[in-house]
């Protein structure tokens, strides 16, 4: 018996008629004649001849020839494969039962458990938000990781990703953050969608662990589309993991963080994929749509006027080489509301989690922090820490040059609040929980070690209020 | 003619179509759902259009149907207010008709068919009347007189005009040749609207921001670009100056930027306050938005229909400004769609027609006399997202080559909470010489004076930063020493500014010019004093100089202003006596 993907189950059953014209394969793609009018991104069965079948969407359409990018590669394709035309796009079926399980890369479930009876199918590719139905995003999220909450405050509805490298501990943190994310004074509904592209077996193991152990799983849906699962079926792996966070947050209000990971794989698939259509490729050899393409995933974060629910993106993106003006953490930060950056040099030092909080923003930020939100004095606070820790680093080149002993007092004061700032603000525990109230102490307590001429970007009537030296 | 057919092929939003005669830029309907389409390509007996709606699903041999009409957008009272998407369909209809949730195959007229509109004629039976010349007035809203026009192209003797409540369908003019005009004229986006002829800008642009009144001040009718990596501080620039400039309209693009950023636009503009009327700034403001993820044909048109509403107002005799953000997404838009039609690419795969497409985007804008003699002026400031914050890529490249004031975002400046992240030696203006006349007669005769010098010293002091970072600053003589300090007044309080904070985020032309005054002061009599022997430290010491800083943020400007101005005094006269007295004293020993 084929096992017919549930999936693409209903198509199948709807149209019948076989298409055995297959006159070119290439790379991923299948050239196709003579077919009855088919429509644009529609999916695709192509039945092999031992009987297996593969999956492909249609690329490119005419009265003369039909394109069709096949998900599981071509791999055993030949030109007597029989293709059937389902007559839709793709569509995830989608349930509430869906959490707590894990599935494919392409939705089928991976975990040995029942298949999703479906309350809805709903096609992968989503709808643009209407900007006028947006509700811009104000809602603080404490992830309990001082250098997020404290200075590049990430709120409800925030697509906020992690610049990341090689070899850094960038999972780590997003399983600390999915962990410990909560909104400080509220029981609401909560759940995470986890979306593998082209990670290895090995990191999604030491993703599921982390999840069972903590028992997040069952608040969890996981897609995974591993390292030696087709590059194609990553394309539409992040979509079908946003079409479950969009109905979990839209259908059944729950708040839901979606950790896409690794991006830079996603992109890679996107390349591939370009160039076995033989596109004119733009910077680096990747599509020149990929700004659009990489903002029809992150767009799809938010939070809708008058529907409980929100999407916030977490995502994991590993720069090629740690250069931040690499096409992908370039068209990116251009898409996303600012980035998590991870320094190879603090975690050089040994400090976890190694943020390097100066190319690190938020920019919805200033909206979820202050009074009624965390506290009055919260972007002073963030702001002066900016400026102070930016200034001191940069006294540390002028200390390797001139030693320290040539340095002002001023000065001297600045290159150890940057020392202090990374080992006592920066580091923390890998379950060390910060709240709110506890990040702001630490940082008045770094501050107080400046003199109190130095803190112009702090009001005197928070000094007065916040810091240790007047604090009754 | 004919004027229906049937799809060829469907490539993503680019779709051909055959069986059907087209001009370039007509509007055809494609598909069994009408998707709006426009012509942008004729091969022998095939047309090829780009569709500004998702094209997934569409079959070959669905039917097409020309409208043969070009993309236009409706002008006429109910601009003003309203929330467009990249042609001209309102956002909230968009959400009345079909959810939170942009589907497809929706139309929506651009004005309200069915409003009325109070109309209030200034011309008389008997009166000429050509293109341009304004026939009567609607009060669009409490601070926007709405000007209708005869239509570019009309002229003739008015036969009757009427008065009272009209839709803008109704006929409120007609001419003794019959001719009838309606307060809605439909105008094609891709074709300038006529004037008489440009004029020369010669009044800048207040827009209360420090940096760019103060250094590097825009001309009403002028161009600006500002390119910066992401981060860097372009959208807010950008949302600054749509909120605080002194035009009296504002059209604002969000080209292919982030849904919750207009959103954020969407809910703070109707809130804040247009300092000169009092009035909400929504009431002044259009406002495009077509996010990321919104169709890329429609981004690629929200440009266009932008600068056309912009021209109708210009032509009613209103300053406008228009805001586009980002230019780079328009550019990319137009890469996407070229090479969908497998065009032959020039650099890093733009279209060789970037250049083009961009300088005529620019040249619409201009101080003018429109075709009733009536002067108006749009000024065009767009930003730029170069990738990598690389200045030397083809789209800020082919920008710099059009505009004339140049805002150069940096990011160095904004991770050190520099706000606005400005570079001020990178970044120029050529409309200084030309406004000269303007400051002295409207803020001071030194101001420009103090602006030169205030350029100056900055860049002695980055000449001197290098040495500084070599030697350290105690190894300066205490005249650079002092310029240093100078310059980091000029760098802390005139040039930071805090978007945020409710005062600041808006200075006008008299309060930059004290603020520079000041620190003008300062440097005189900080040198005055170092020449009469007092020490480079016991000057960086006085704490007046860095109260300053304060006075920016008080609502009581003057007062304040003269504490410290006070303040400042009594410092230096105690310097003076104790560099006095310490001479007496070691003259006694």
């Amino acid at each position: 018996m084929i096992l017919i993907p549930q999936v693409f189950q209903r198509g199948l059953n709807e149209v019948t008629k076989e298409y055995k014209t297959i006159t070119e394969i290439a790379g991923p793609l299948i050239f196709l004649e003579k077919t009855e009018p088919v429509s644009y991104n529609e999916l695709v069965n192509i039945t092999l001849p031992d009987g297996t079948t593969k999956r492909g969407q249609v690329l490119d359409t005419s009265h003369d020839k039909v394109v069709v990018q096949v998900f599981e590669g071509t791999g055993g394709l030949n030109r007597q494969c029989g293709v059937r035309f389902t007559g839709e796009t793709i569509k995830l079926p989608v349930s509430k039962d869906m959490l707590g399980r894990i599935l494919s890369g392409s939705g089928e479930p991976l975990d040995g458990g029942p298949r999703i009876i479906p309350e809805d199918r709903l096609d992968i590719n989503g709808a643009a938000i209407n900007p006028f139905s947006r509700m811009p995003p104000k809602d603080f999220i404490q992830t309990g990781i001082s250098t997020i909450d404290g200075t590049n405050t990430l709120v409800r509805g925030q697509k906020l990703p992690i610049f990341s490298g090689s070899g850094l501990p960038h999972n780590e943190i997003a399983l600390q953050i999915a962990r410990q994310a909560k909104v400080p004074g509220s029981e609401e509904d909560f759940a995470v969608v986890f979306a593998a592209m082209g990670i290895t077996n090995e990191e999604a193991q030491y993703f599921m662990q982390d999840f069972e152990r903590t028992g997040a799983l069952e608040r969890a849906v996981v897609f995974l589309n591993l390292a030696n699962d087709p590059a194609v079926e990553r394309l539409i792996t992040p979509r079908m993991a946003l079409t479950a966070a969009e109905y979990l947050a839209y259908e059944h209000d729950m708040h839901v963080l979606v950790i896409l990971t690794d991006i830079t794989n996603y992109c890679e698939a996107l390349r591939q994929m370009g160039a076995a259509r033989e596109e004119v490729p733009g910077r680096r050899g990747y599509p020149g749509y990929m700004y659009t393409d990489l903002a029809s995933l992150y767009e799809r974060a938010g939070v809708i006027k008058g529907r409980k629910g929100s999407v916030t993106q977490f995502s994991i993106l590993s720069m090629p080489g740690d250069d931040i003006t690499h096409p992908i953490p370039d068209l990116s930060g251009y898409i996303t509301e600012g980035q998590i950056v991870i320094s190879r040099e603090l975690h050089r030092k040994g400090i976890y989690p190694p943020i390097n909080v100066l190319p690190s923003l938020s920019r919805l930020m200033n909206s979820g922090i202050g009074e009624g939100r965390t506290r009055e004095d919260h972007k002073a606070v963030s702001d002066q820490m900016y400026a102070a820790y930016a200034e001191g680093k940069d006294l540390r080149g002028l200390v390797a040059i001139v030693g320290k002993d040539a340095l002002s007092d001023r000065d001297k004061k600045l290159l150890e609040f940057a020392d202090m700032f990374e080992d006592r603000f920066v580091r923390q525990g890998v379950d060390e929980d910060r709240d709110i109230e506890t990040t702001l102490a630490i940082a008045w307590d770094l501050l107080a070690e400046l003199p109190e001429s130095l803190l112009v970007r702090v009001d005197n009537k928070f000094i007065e209020k916040y810091h240790p030296a007047h604090k009754k | 003619m004919v004027t229906k057919g049937e799809i060829y092929r469907i490539s993503g939003p680019v779709v051909t179509v055959q069986g059907i005669n087209t001009s370039m830029y007509d509007v055809v309907k494609v598909g069994n759902e009408g998707l709006m389409g426009e012509v942008i390509g004729i091969e022998k007996d095939k047309s090829i259009v780009q569709v500004y709606e998702e094209t997934a699903g569409i079959k070959p041999g669905e039917p097409v149907e020309n409208t043969g009409l070009p993309l236009s957008v409706e002008l006429g009272p109910g601009l003003i207010e309203s929330i467009y998407d990249g042609i001209q369909r309102p956002l909230p209809i968009l959400k009345d008709k079909m959810g939170d949730f942009i589907e497809r195959g929706v139309t929506a007229d651009g004005l309200d068919h069915e409003k009325l509109w109070e109309f209030k004629p200034v011309v008389k039976a008997g009166d000429k009347v050509s293109g341009g010349v304004v026939i009567g007035t609607v009060q669009e809203t409490p601070n926007v007189e709405h000007r209708v026009m005869v239509p570019p192209n009309v002229s003739g003797t008015v036969d009757e005009i009427k008065s009272g409540e009209f839709t803008v369908l109704d006929t409120v003019c007609t001419l003794t040749d019959g001719k009838e005009i309606q307060m809605m004229q439909k105008w094609p986006v891709r074709m300038p609207r006529p004037v008489n002829k440009k004029l020369t800008p010669n009044v800048p642009l207040i827009t209360g921001q420090r940096i760019l009144d103060g250094l590097f001040p825009v001309a009403k009718g002028g161009t600006a670009a500002i390119p910066g990596p992401f981060g860097s501080g372009k959208t807010v620039t950008q949302q600054q100056l749509a909120k605080w400039s002194d035009t009296e309209i504002v059209v604002y693009i969000g080209c292919g930027e982030r849904g919750n950023e207009m959103a954020d636009v969407l809910t703070e503009f109707p809130e804040l306050e247009d300092p000169k009327t009092g009035r909400p700034l929504m009431e002044r403001t259009v406002l495009i938005a077509n996010t990321s993820n919104m169709p890329v044909a429609a981004r690629e048109a929200s440009v266009y229909t932008g600068i056309t509403i912009a021209e109708y107002y210009r032509d009613m005799g209103y300053d406008v400004s228009l805001m586009a953000d980002s230019t780079s997404r328009w550019a990319e838009a137009m890469r996407e769609i070229s090479s969908r039609l497998e065009e032959m690419p020039g650099e890093e795969g733009y279209p060789a027609y970037l250049s083009a497409r961009l300088s005529e985007f620019y040249e619409r804008a201009g101080r003018v006399e429109s075709l009733a003699g009536l002067g108006g002026s749009i000024t065009i400031i767009g930003a730029v997202s170069p990738p990598g914050g690389d200045f030397s890529e083809p789209v800020t490249q082919n920008t710099l080559r059009i505009v004339k004031v140049f805002w150069a975002l940096d990011a160095k400046l904004a991770q050190r909470r520099h706000f606005p992240s400005i570079n001020w030696l990178n970044s120029y203006s050529l409309y200084t010489k030309g406004l000269t006349d303007w400051y002295n007669e409207n803020v001071s005769p030194d101001w420009v004076k103090l602006r030169d010098n205030a350029m100056d010293l900055l860049q002695q002091e980055s000449e001197l930063q290098d040495i500084v970072q070599l030697v350290g600053s105690d190894a300066l003589p205490p005249d650079q020493q002092l310029t240093l300090e100078i310059t980091r007044l000029i760098r802390e309080i005139f040039l930071q500014q805090n978007a945020f904070h409710p005062v600041d985020t808006f200075c006008p032309m008299d309060r930059q010019f004290k603020l520079m005054d000041t620190i003008q002061k300062f440097g005189d009599k900080a040198h005055a004093a170092l020449d009469s022997g007092v020490m480079i430290n016991d000057i960086i010491k006085l704490e007046s100089k860095d109260e300053l800083s304060k006075v920016r943020f008080d609502d009581d400007f003057d007062g304040a202003l003269k504490v410290v101005l006070d303040k400042m005094d009594k410092e230096f006269d105690s310097l003076k006596s104790d560099t006095y007295s310490s001479g007496v004293s070691e003259g006694a020993e």
